[in-house]
């Protein structure tokens, strides 16, 4: 099963944010090809957003735009009261919004602390939340969302991102375990080191410290986290819930 | 919409038996309005109404009065 039909999601209403790039946007365009409606989520509203959307549309998908700041609870509000005025529903969440931030412990600022804690963590629960009130509704629906290897393993200098991304394994255990009942599945994706904007400004020496790292010799592709991301998504994983998936080419940490 | 088809969504998802004291329906203190109940509660509203309660208000919906006045405040005409 790899053709777009195998999977198909039409009449389905997904909603992925981070979708502007890397992952989130994969995932828009793995889903889309399979006959979602997207609901292509980004920070800001600019060009970049914008550009999102027309690309999926001239794939031949359908999809619109909406801003929504993961950090900020109104926007998060405002963003599913969006979804429910326009579609009533909502099928899939990809919670896939985050930031890095890397200090090592002693250069830790209380505003690197909150913002890290805010955009990986707060905004993901937030998400969750506004996802479960329109999933519930319809006794069915799939949220997926995005953690990091770091998260399960840890690694120098990321104290505050490892937590927050390990705050999103008891996000997914305890939602999974609540919603189980209204038919709505919550799944962990917990890619490796994935080829995207937050990994391009890394050194050589550490990016090729990095690849040393994985097992199967290289650097993971949005498209490869994309493909699982859908597969929790679908039908295909219909009895899938509370799990944690690693994306990770056989990394060592 | 009347008050009428708010007291009809009360009386069915908490079971209530008429007569019904309205002043004394809250959260907790009748029978089947626990947390379970209150979400089954703010779906239907939200399913009869067409509207997506936000949290603050879901939250604040302690008793059938307090519903009413929340509702207003989305527009529904008539509770």
């Amino acid at each position: 099963m790899s053709g777009p039909e195998a999977l198909p999601l039409a009449g389905r209403v997904a909603l992925v944010s981070g979708a502007v790039e890397g992952i989130g946007r994969a995932a828009c365009t793995w889903l889309a090809a399979r006959g979602a409606h997207v609901v292509v989520a980004g920070r800001i509203a600019d060009d970049r957003l914008e550009a999102r959307v027309a690309e999926l549309q001239q794939a031949g998908g359908s999809a619109e735009g909406l801003t929504m700041d993961v950090t900020d609870p109104e926007s998060v509000q405002a963003a599913f009261q969006s979804v429910f005025r326009t579609h009533r529903r909502l099928d899939v969440l990809v919670a896939n919004a985050g930031a890095l931030g890397d200090a090592r412990l002693g250069m830790i600022t209380e505003e690197l602390l909150h913002t890290t804690l805010e955009a990986n963590l707060a905004g993901a629960i937030r998400q969750v939340q506004g996802a479960a009130r329109l999933m519930q509704r319809n006794r069915s629906g799939s949220i997926v969302v995005v953690g990091s290897i770091m998260g399960l393993r840890g690694n120098v200098g990321q104290v505050p991102y490892a937590s927050a991304k390990a705050g999103l394994v008891g996000l997914v255990r305890s939602a999974a375990k609540e919603l189980a009942p209204a038919g709505v599945r919550v799944n962990l994706v917990a890619p490796g080191f994935i080829e995207t904007r937050l990994t391009a400004d890394l050194d050589d020496a550490v990016r090729s410290e990095r690849v040393a790292s994985i097992g199967m010799g290289r650097a993971g592709t949005p498209e490869d986290v994309a493909q699982v991301i859908g597969f929790l998504a679908s039908d295909a994983s219909g009895y899938v819930t509370g799990q944690t998936i690693g994306v990770d080419g056989g990394m060592v940490l | 919409m009347s008050r009428s088809a708010v007291e009809e969504i009360f009386v069915d998802v908490l079971g209530l038996e008429p007569p019904v004291d309205w002043d004394a329906v809250r959260y907790q203190q009748v029978e089947g309005w626990d947390s379970l109940g209150h979400m089954t509660l703010v779906g239907e509203l939200e399913d009869r109404f067409g509207i997506l309660l936000e949290t603050d208000h879901i939250v604040d919906m302690s008793s059938f009065d307090k519903a009413l006045e929340i509702l207003r405040g989305y527009g529904v005409d008539g509770v």
